[in-house]
């Protein structure tokens, strides 16, 4: 008979730098935030003595005090108008959302509060909205979402989403410090992703919003896309090769706002362009990435703008269900070619 | 819990027209100083209407007509370091806060000289320095947000309390629940006024609630809770200052139902064919904040009819020059509405795609 043992709490401060998942890599940046500013803090349910729903503020509790990393009750809106009250007197808060998916209870108050408070009075709301999203992990309509649509139409909210462990801790650290509010989307299937292990400089580094990443350099055609979606570009591009299509594939970081010379210069380059994303087509952020570049590129295509997309469901919760409903690689390999070939 | 009545409103034993209460720390000159906002809220407001009246208004003219010693009784109750967030007929309380005629003027205007340079209506701006943060139109959000200031208030050391209006209608929302809640749960020294005036735009209370007083909501949240008689500025001077010695003092937050009446609709479009007959003039008549108010100043010889023409005067004057000031700002320049989205440093402004250029 099986032992059952009870999970060692890691309270221990993260090493600054060295060999990091991506979880780690945020948890190591927002530890590393709190040390430098006394004006950080974090709230959200869960966060304190059990350290989130997936550890991402494991420890913090311990090291920075209740006063610091407050737990609250499950009431989304209380989370994000208590991160804006909070900025408007000078603290910034590192808000969490269980999984993303519940972002739509405290979505009045982002969009209209936190959004809206420069424009309308001059008062500044620093603070990240954080949480984990994205699907292929077998979780079901109500904790699979990819929820950058809903915010990219409402001007004052900045969004990201990192790929990679670097990025991921370079990119809290600069939400943190922005003096705007940042919803910030940690893809949860990449959290703990091996492959995306990798070695992070012990030195305090940002990495600055609003510019996208060449994940891949190549020449024949383009895949802007973000997210765990860069992977799956990156391993389709590596199949292409072998057929002799160089892929580029560009990896946004910033969904919000967009890297326009970034995609523009890319294009440029290949002339030919798929938007790749996990979320429903319809809607999509590849629509309006399709529309910046017909209105400042047009003349640099060699084919359409291909969008490839969720399908225009919930996110399915068994296996053949959600797959089909999310781009695979088999996708972006027969979608390239018949843009290869256009 | 029991709710505490200490403050309600009496009916008047002898006949006699109501006034105030007797009982109060307040000294002659503070009293004269809450006579002087009630007669400067109204007679902002009615500015208002004229300017509306002249096409010199871009939007709505929300009244606060009749129920004015509720924002101005409770606000007056805090320090300077305290913060209030009101409701759109909560003047009352802004200007007690400090903030200036002229600003009210300039921002219903829609004028670039207002605190929100025109891109804002009516009292939905701010002023930290002051402890005043504005509301936006979606009812109920503001406690949360309130929850946030004292918060980051209470981390930063400070002993700041703050008030949030809310009404009879913006207690139905969730935001409302989710505010209090939390801040029931971190004791945080927020006192919440209900303003009940009986109507939200055109829906009476008992269409927004099962309840019949808005105080027995405070108990699910085990927040005390009292009712006052908002038309008594005095009592809800004394009231608020009750609650705010017991929040500042580690006792969490409190809840004030104000009983009182809405005399104008929901915006001065709104042609109150919902209320019953009567009903307006009925409290127009016998119960109205500023009628009692100068009453009682009489009553209890604080102020002579004199002293207190020379008040409304004073009050005038001030509106008159104010208004001439907010009336000869220029309108914003057309080009700013890209700016100011992000800080402009780090993000440009938006502008129109360059393809549309030339």
């Amino acid at each position: 008979m099986a032992t059952a043992t009870k999970k060692e709490h890691k309270s221990a401060r993260p090493e600054r730098g060295g060999q990091a998942t991506l979880i780690e890599a945020i948890r190591q940046g927002i530890w590393e935030e709190m040390e430098r500013d006394p004006t950080v803090f974090v709230i959200g349910e869960d966060v304190g003595a059990y350290g989130g729903a997936f550890k991402v503020t494991d420890g913090l509790i311990d090291e920075f005090g209740k006063g610091r990393v407050i737990d609250t009750p499950i009431s989304e809106a209380a989370i994000v108008g208590a991160a804006c009250g909070a900025g408007l007197m000078g603290m910034k808060a590192v808000a969490e959302f269980q999984f993303i998916d519940f972002i739509s209870a405290g979505f009045d108050l982002l969009t209209n509060y936190a959004a809206k408070s420069r424009y309308r009075w001059g008062a500044n709301i620093p603070a990240v909205f954080r949480g984990p999203c994205g699907s292929g992990v077998r979780s079901g309509p109500f904790h699979s979402l990819n929820a950058e649509s809903f915010f990219l139409n409402t001007a004052g909210l900045k969004i990201v989403e990192p790929s990679t462990a670097y990025d991921a801790k370079g990119l809290i650290k600069a939400a943190i410090r922005d003096p705007d509010p940042v919803i910030y989307f940690e893809h949860k299937k990449l959290y703990r992703l091996p492959r995306l292990r990798e070695e992070l400089p012990a030195d305090d580094y940002i990495v600055e919003i609003g510019k996208a990443r060449l994940a891949r350099e190549g020449r024949d055609l383009s895949i802007i896309t973000f997210g765990a979606m860069v992977l799956t570009a990156l391993d389709a591009a590596e199949d292409l090769e072998k057929e002799g299509l160089d892929v580029e594939v560009i990896d946004l970081r910033t969904l919000a706002p967009l890297d326009r010379p970034g995609i523009l210069a890319s294009v440029k380059k290949t002339n030919r362009v798929m938007v790749l994303h996990e979320a429903s087509r319809t809607g999509g952020i590849g629509g309006e990435i399709a529309a910046i570049i017909a209105e400042e590129a047009f003349e640099w295509l060699d084919a359409p703008v291909v969008r490839l997309a969720s399908i225009d469901t919930p996110v399915p919760y068994s296996p053949p269900l959600e797959d089909y409903y999310l781009p695979q690689t088999k996708d972006v390999l027969e979608a390239a070619r018949k843009l290869a070939a256009y | 819990m029991r709710i505490s009545t200490k403050f309600a409103p009496r009916k008047s034993t002898d006949g006699q027209p109501l006034s105030c209460i007797t009982e109060t720390t307040l000294k002659p000159e503070q009293m004269l100083e809450l006579y002087r906002h009630l007669k400067l809220t109204r007679l902002v407001e009615e500015r208002l209407v004229n300017l509306a009246k002249q096409s010199k208004v871009v939007g709505g003219v929300f009244r606060s007509l009749g129920q004015e010693a509720t924002a101005v009784g409770s606000a007056y109750a805090l320090g300077p370091g305290d913060f209030i967030t009101p409701l759109i007929r909560d003047l009352g309380a802004v200007l007690v806060k400090g903030i200036r005629p002229r600003e009210i003027f300039a921002q219903y205007m829609a004028k670039a000289w207002g605190p929100s340079g025109g891109r804002d209506l009516n009292i939905h701006f701010g002023d930290m320095e002051k402890g005043f943060i504005g509301p936006i139109s979606h009812l109920g959000d503001m406690i949360p947000v309130m929850t946030g200031v004292l918060l980051a208030a209470g981390m930063q050391k400070k002993k700041t309390v703050a008030i949030a209006y809310i009404g009879d209608g913006g207690m139905s929302t969730g935001a409302f629940h989710e505010g209090i809640n939390f801040a029931a749960v971190q004791k945080l020294p927020l006192i919440v006024i209900a303003e009940h005036n009986q109507y939200a735009y055109s829906t009476p209370t008992n269409l927004q609630t099962a309840v019949n007083d808005l105080a027995e909501k405070a108990a699910g949240y085990a927040v005390p809770a009292s009712i006052v008689d908002g038309n008594d500025v005095i009592a809800c001077y004394e009231v608020t200052k009750r609650a705010a010695e017991f929040a500042r003092g580690g006792g969490g937050p409190v809840l004030i139902e104000a009983k009182t009446y809405r005399r104008r609709g929901h915006a001065e479009h709104d042609d109150q064919r919902y209320v019953p007959a009567g009903e307006i003039e009925w409290w127009e008549k016998n119960n109205d904040p500023i009628d009692r108010c100068e009453r009682y100043l009489l009553e209890q010889n604080v102020a002579t009819k004199e002293k207190l023409e020379e008040i409304t005067a004073d009050v005038l004057r001030e509106i008159e020059e104010d208004c001439a000031w907010a009336e000869s700002s220029p309108m914003p320049e057309a080009e700013q509405a890209a700016y100011g989205v992000f800080d402009n440093d780090i993000v440009p402004p938006s502008f129109r795609p360059e393809v549309l250029k030339n």
